[in-house]
């Protein structure tokens, strides 16, 4: 298997606006091998979102580069699907004609209308949603929202799948079983994953590995930590389970210890402390 | 006195009529509706007519009351579509010649105004470049239009047309352009992500996700272009309402006049109505 089928190599990312610099990312690099799942984790503000994007090609990053399966990303683009925090359905089409959407366009010459049509029933059937494609989105809950985003996102066949904290505005019980059926998908599948979450259990329990970044600014990979739990994991099992409590416990340590959250009173003074603990954090 | 309704009996009743309550309720709401939204207005109008006719029916009135009206303007009110040849036809004839020239104004304004509305949405420079001009331009009142459109045109018809056009066009453009803008950067990101093409962001995502904001524009289009067409009508002669409206006042038939108001008001109100139901169809219930 291809160890670097995502890599980002060397990402710099500078905002400018009124000749004020925030330089939000510095240098970050990480590889991703192909079906691997990986979760970012890191307080508000840091820069998650803006790597993210940088990743989907919706932003430019200053300096370095992106390169997914040998190709350089400069440009979105339907190989990497992404499901945003709030959703993001277009309002005026149904459940099924916002899959549709994507798939119309992504499979316009590869698949017969009726392969289409197939196709945007099984991934919405997949996440759980069959019942409701007439609905208009403002006609269902925001946990069935985030299910047809999914949904659309699968549908899309991404080489990359990039989930900005996809279940953060969902309340406990839904957001547990959006992730059961994350799972039990990627299981299926074997997506290749990048998933933004504040949620340390969420991350020990889908991911591969762990991905920690220091405060911003000029954030950068903080640690990272392998997941060797084995799948199927099961939440109330691994409840238990020491080895499960050891990786909470590091992610915890890293963010409450390692990179305590400095309320910023100006970004400016946030700045020399934090590149000193993210030195020695990455020197550990 | 009482009635003892066997209990047998009555659940055979209600077995074999089994839609005889819901025929009752439709029945009940529609009594609600009419006692909530009919009545008001009706019983408002009944009143304001009894006030009129008590005022106008006083020695040394200068407008008819009701009644005369109604007698003397009963031959038009029969008969909307006579046609004697020439300016003398019926009522009907009259709205809808106006309405035409509406028809011909608003669909270019319409065209003009959508497309101008998304560039200036769109492009930045076009915004800085025409927006100061559409400031200024819209403040102008629309029979202001005329005399140039005429010299222009050397014609009456075009010009009313284009006085529709150019009256319907900036509440078009400025909603448009509004609407293009405020597009969340989130659905333009769905349309990169998709690598949606000019055309399919345009119809798939543009114009829907700006659709509220336009139906509003087209809305206060029309009703504007009402205005408009009647008081041009007054001034460029032919067949038309307003026309009808100066023609009369020069024959000194009110009782005409205040049938042709009542003729404009009943259009402008059907001409709003008819926008807005397009607009609630198209948007999903999103627009006004
Ligand atoms: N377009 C922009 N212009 C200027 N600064 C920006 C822009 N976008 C993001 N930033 C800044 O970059 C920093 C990182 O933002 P980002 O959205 O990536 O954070 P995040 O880690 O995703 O936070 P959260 O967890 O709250 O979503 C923030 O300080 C933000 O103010
Ligand atoms: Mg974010």
């Amino acid at each position: 298997m291809n160890k670097r089928y995502l890599s980002i190599e060397q990402v710099d990312k500078t905002f400018t606006r009124n000749n004020t610099e925030t330089h939000v990312l510095d240098k970050v690099n990480l590889s991703v091998a192909q079906g691997e799942y990986i979760a970012i984790i890191g307080h508000s503000g840091c820069g998650k979102s803006t790597l993210l994007n940088i990743v989907a090609g919706l932003t430019s990053a200053t300096s370095g580069c992106v390169i997914l399966d040998g190709k350089e990303v400069n440009a979105p683009g339907p190989d990497r699907s992404l499901v945003f925090q709030n959703h993001s359905l277009l309002p005026w089409l149904t459940v099924y004609e916002n899959v549709a959407l994507a798939v119309n366009k992504v499979f316009k010459h590869t698949k017969t209308s009726a392969e289409r049509r197939e196709w945007v029933l099984k991934n919405l059937e997949m996440v759980g949603m069959s019942h409701a494609l007439t609905r208009l989105p403002s006609e269902i809950s925001g946990g069935m929202k985030q299910r047809v985003g999914i949904a659309r996102a699968l549908a899309m066949e991404p080489k990359l799948l990039l989930l900005d904290e996809p279940f953060g505005a969902l309340d406990a019980l839904t957001r547990a079983h959006l992730q059961e059926e994350v799972m039990r998908i990627q299981n299926e599948l074997n997506n290749t994953v990048l998933m933004i979450t504040h949620d340390v259990d969420e991350a020990v329990l889908l991911s591969d590995r762990i991905v920690m970044m220091t405060n911003g600014p000029n954030a950068n990979i903080g640690e990272v930590l392998d997941i060797k739990l084995p799948r199927p994991r099961s939440r109330i099992e691994l409840a238990e389970d020491p080895e499960y409590n050891h990786y909470r416990r590091e992610v915890l340590r890293f963010l409450h210890e390692k990179q305590k959250k400095v309320e910023t009173i100006g970004a400016r003074a946030a700045v020399g402390p934090t590149k000193e603990v993210a030195k020695s954090a990455a020197q550990r | 006195m009482t009635v003892q309704v066997n209990p047998e009996e009555s659940r055979i009743a209600a077995l074999s009529l089994p839609s005889a309550d819901r025929v009752g309720a439709e029945f009940k709401r529609l009594g609600h509706w009419l006692m909530s939204r009919v009545f008001p207005p009706m019983l408002v109008l009944g009143v304001l007519l009894l006030l009129w006719e008590w005022l106008c029916s006083q020695p040394g009135a200068a407008l008819p009351a009701p009644s005369v009206m109604l007698a003397d303007t009963w031959e038009l009110i029969v008969n909307p579509f006579y046609n004697y040849g020439g300016n003398d036809v019926g009522m009907g004839w009259q709205v809808l010649a106006s309405l035409e020239r509406v028809a011909y104004g608003y669909t270019l304004a319409v065209i003009a105004g959508i497309s101008l509305g998304v560039l200036v949405g769109k492009s930045t420079w076009a915004m800085r470049g025409l927006d100061p001009l559409f400031q200024v331009l819209r403040t102008v009142p629309p029979l202001a239009w005329l005399p140039i459109s005429l010299a222009a045109f050397q014609a009456s018809h075009p010009s009313a047309i284009f006085v529709i056009f150019i009256t319907a066009i900036w509440p078009i453009i400025i909603n448009t352009s509004v609407g293009v803008r405020n597009i969340p950067e989130d659905y333009r990101n769905v349309a990169r992500v998709l690598r949606l093409n000019g055309y399919e962001n345009f119809t798939k995502i543009m114009l829907p996700a700006a659709a509220p904001y336009i139906f509003s524009g087209l809305r206060i289009g029309i009703g504007l272009s009402w205005l408009a067409i009647v008081a041009a009508e007054m001034l460029i002669g032919g067949v038309g309402i307003g026309f009808f409206i100066w023609d009369a006042w020069n024959a000194s038939q009110i009782s005409d006049i205040v049938l042709a108001l009542v003729y404009v008001g009943l259009v402008g109100y059907a001409l709003d109505g008819i926008v807005g139901f397009i607009g609630r169809r198209v948007t999903r219930g999103t627009a006004a």
